[in-house]
Formats: C-alpha cells, structure tokens, sequence
C-alpha cells in the first residue's frame, strides 16, 4: 500500500502544497503582528508590541472588545439550556412532529447568512432593538442553538438511556433523573457545545454588521469596517488574538468530547 | 416533550423563520400586491449579471475546492493514523479562524505589496506587482481556503467507510492500482463528493465576506447585491425579491440532493 508509484508521490505534493495553503494564512498573522512596520514587509523590519498598545490603548476597540465577550458570555448561558432541554426533547420523543421541529432548529446553518441577517434588521427596525445589546445576544442565540442541540444529540446517542429508566423507576421523578443521571454522563457534549455557541458569537460579523451599531458594536463589526478602509495592522494584533483564544477554546472542547459523552 | 423542545422552538420561530418569511412578504407585497420587484430581479441587468457571477463563481470555487480537497482526504484515509490525525488538523485548523482573520491574512499576502508580490519580485519572476486582490482571482483564492474544510470533512468521512478488502480484491483480480480506484474505489466516494459539493457550493451562494473585502467592488456577488440594496439605496422591496430567489435556490438545492444522500450527512459536519 505504501509503495512508492509516481502517483504515490503526486498524492504526497499535492496534499502537501494544499495543506500548505490552508495554514499559510492563519500562521501569517502572527509575524504581522509583532512587526514594527506601518506597512506590511515581510518578514517584518524588527519586533514591536506597538499594535497590541494601540489595541489595548483605544477606548473604541475596547468597547468592541466588552461587547463581543459580553454578547458570547450571555449567549452561551441562554442558548445552552434551550440546546439541551430542545436536544433531549427530540431524542426522547416519538412524536412525529419532532422530525420537522428538529429540522426546523437546524435552520439556522441552511439559510445563507445574509438573507437571515436583513431579515433580523427589518425584524429588529419595527421593534426598536437595532442597535441595542439585547438585539446582538438574541440573534446570536439563534445562530448558536444548532451547534448546541447537534453537539448534545450525539452525546445522547451514545448514552445509555435505560440508566434513567431505572432511576424513575426508583422513585426520582424526570427532572430529578436527568439532574442526576443523565446530565452528568453528558457533560461534555453539553460543555462542547457551550464552547461551539460561543466561538460562533464571537466570530459573526454579518448580522452584526446590519443589526449593530453606536457603542454596542462588537470587534467583528469594527475589524469589517476598518479593513474595508485602510489594512491598519492593529487588526493583526486582534486577530492573533481572537485566533488564540478560539484554538483554546477548540482544544478545551475535543478534550473533553474526547473523555466521553 | 413539545414543552420542553418549545423555548428553542420560539427563538427559531422568532427570529429566523418569522424575519424570513416577513422577507418574502415585503418582496410582493407594497401598498397592495406585486411583481414589479421579481420583474427587476429577473429583467435588469445588474442582477442578472450578479446572480451569474455568483453562480459561476460558486461552481468554480467548488470545482477547485473538489480538486484540492480529494487528494488530502484520499491521503488521510490511507495512511496511519497519526498521521491521518495531523493531516485532519491541519485541515480543521483555518475552520476555527474567524473568516475575518483569514480574509484580513489573504490581504495581507495578495495585495500588490503583499507577501506573495515582494517574493515574486524577490525571484524575478516578475517585474510589475501582480493584481492578486481586489478582483475574482483574490475572491476565489480566499473563498476556496474558507470552504475547503467543508469538502474534506465528508469526503473523508465517506472514505473511511469504504472497506480495504474491496480494493484488494480488485488488486487479486489483476486489475491494476489505477484501476481499482477509478472503478471500485472512486464510484464509492461519490456520496462524499455530493455532500461536500452541495454544502461548499451553497455556502459560497451566499458568502459575503470575501468578496466584499477582497473583491474590490467589482465582484458584485449577489450577498452583496443585497446588502447594497438595503444599507445603500433603502430598496427593501428589491433586497427582498433577490434574498427570496437566493433562499429558493439553496433550497431546491438541498431538496434535490436529499433524494439521493441524507441531509444529516450534508449538515453533520462542523
């Protein structure tokens, strides 16, 4: 199988050159970022933390940054139970409607972005939330229950669910039994897709960009709006940021999918 | 249980399904019903051109990314599995970088002083700076490295399902190693390569990011058609009709793929 044929080879360079171009421009950022240059030369004249100063030091970035933790803080604490309460409903339920419900809570990842984005902005116009935090953390919901409910599922798929069978049977009712049974065996379905919702909350630009705005805006908006006037590399020291802090949080949610659940 | 399903359910319900159906609503219905939006979308040129443009460039990007992306997914699912895992991350690491940061980083290396410019001028390739970006090649490029992952991950899936004794039987058959892949091997990966096309082609229906920031105004994809048309000209009846024909076509997409291969295997990944 491992016999070296022309084609063998072929096989290994082009998967090397593609793999190649998939990293080449996260691991770029970096290097950009420590630069000194107002310009972007490569490899940079000298190292400097002037980006980061200039991040941490504008009052505007800051803000941005308070809302983007706020709105995915605030998502993840909403949008975690509704996930697992919805999740646990359809694996339980032998109703038929359930099938279409399910679909219909996976709709989030099928209709383009854009279309729910102008839709939420006509929606939010009539009813005073453009602009408003409440607004951001409701949209964002809605785009991180699917990661939630798929995460969960799959760890209900896999949990053995006569084990709560027998805790009704002794006597615990539903909502005690899943408390003590069910949740536990869970957990880390449950945490990963915490994790999911609000990695997804941080990165959403588009709905913010129509929905957003004044001092509720979140970094995402902010970074779309100054890459679309000048390249200022402040958002390289951003996006090493936003970059490390999602790979952590990826790292934490595989670990603990990969424990179980 | 529908208690229980029914606090997701209204978030759904109120802020995805109601704003998109109230959409479709605002595109034939202004001061009384009509057509006239659905006549400009289908009639002027602007957005005839951009709802071509994005569909060739969507099939383009697909075409590319299916290139691109079966060799690596054939690569991880034969070699050992460390091996596989590396390759795998590798794939799955842009997948958990904001689109944002990567368009940012595709600037960074396509502009005409950019990464990729200066070490073409290093090895005197060529004299004048090369237009990388702020046109459709720098749109494709960064669009394709976003939607790759959404390729290899089904491909791969569907490959590791595929049994090796097949493909010995073919070599103990005295069919050669070519052979056996391109009759017994490449017929098997098809429904990796469906769902893969179907979910890279339908999210570049509507991506907005990249050719907003690398397309440099001139690639008018039909995202962009509109978001101009509700943040610049208040046509809200004209944004409706071309976000209504857009979330038709993605629709009747997933319909006539589900015939052949489950939703669940299209949308499980991520």
């Amino acid at each position: 199988m491992t016999r070296l044929s022309p084609a063998r080879i072929a096989l290994y360079v082009i998967s090397a050159l593609v793999l190649i171009y998939l990293i080449l421009p996260v691991l770029i950022i970096a290097p950009i970022s420590f630069s000194s240059a107002r310009f972007l030369t490569f490899p940079p004249p000298s190292f400097s933390l002037r980006w980061y100063q200039q991040y941490f030091s504008n009052a505007a970035w800051m803000q941005a940054t308070r809302v983007t933790l706020t709105v995915a803080l605030l998502t993840v604490v909403i949008a975690t139970p509704l996930g697992v309460s919805a999740a646990y409903a359809i694996s339980q339920s032998k109703l038929r409607i359930m099938r279409l419900i399910h679909m219909m809570l996976l709709l989030p990842l099928v209709v383009p972005i854009i279309i729910t984005a102008v839709g939420i902005f006509f929606l939010y116009a009539k009813v005073g939330l453009v602009a408003t935090l409440p607004g951001l953390v409701l949209a964002n919901v809605m785009l991180g229950l699917p990661y939630v409910i798929i995460s969960v599922l799959a760890g209900l798929q896999s949990f053995d669910q006569a084990q709560e069978m027998v805790a009704r049977s002794l006597g615990m009712n539903r909502l005690r039994s899943f408390f003590a049974v069910t949740l536990p065996q869970i957990k880390s379905s449950v945490v990963a897709g915490g994790i999911f919702a609000f990695i997804s909350a941080m990165d959403e630009t588009i709905v913010a960009l129509f929905i957003s705005g004044g001092q509720y805006q979140p970094l995402t908006k902010r970074m779309f709006t100054a890459l679309r006037d000048e390249i200022d590399p402040t958002i390289a020291a951003i996006s090493t940021l936003m970059t490390a802090a999602s790979f952590m949080l990826v790292l934490v949610a595989s670990a603990r999918q990969k424990k179980g659940g | 249980m529908l208690a229980l399903v029914s606090p997701a359910l209204l978030v759904i319900l109120a802020l995805i399904v109601l704003p998109v159906g109230w959409l479709a609503w605002q595109s034939i219905y202004h001061d009384g019903f009509t057509l006239e939006n659905y006549r400009r979308v289908f009639t002027e040129d602007i957005y005839w051109r951009s709802f071509a443009l994005t569909f060739e460039i969507s099939l383009a990007v697909t075409g590319i990314a299916l290139l691109l992306g079966y060799p690596v997914a054939y690569l991880a699912n034969s070699v050992p599995k460390g091996w596989s895992i590396l390759i795998l991350s590798l794939v799955v690491l842009p997948f958990w970088t904001s689109v944002l940061v990567r368009a940012y980083a595709w600037l960074a290396l396509l502009q005409r002083t950019g990464v990729i410019n200066q070490l073409l001028r290093y090895l005197d390739v060529t004299s004048e700076p090369l237009a990388l970006v702020h046109n459709t090649f720098g749109t494709v490029v960064a669009t394709v490295h976003i939607l790759l992952p959404f390729m290899v991950l089904p491909l791969y899936a569907t490959m590791q399902k595929i049994p090796s004794d097949l493909m010995q039987a073919g070599a103990s058959l005295g069919a050669s190693p070519s052979l056996t892949f391109v009759r017994v091997f490449l017929p098997l990966s098809l429904p990796g390569v469906l769902a893969g096309c179907t979910m890279v082609f339908v999210l570049c229906l509507g991506f907005y990011i990249t050719p907003e920031l690398l397309g440099g105004g001139r690639t008018v994809m039909v995202s962009m058609l509109v978001s101009r048309n509700v943040e610049l000209y208040n046509q809200f009846g004209a944004a409706s009709a071309v976000a209504v024909v857009l979330l038709l076509s993605v629709l009747a997409i997933f319909f006539v793929v589900s015939r052949f291969i489950s939703l669940d295997r299209i949308l499980g990944q991520k």
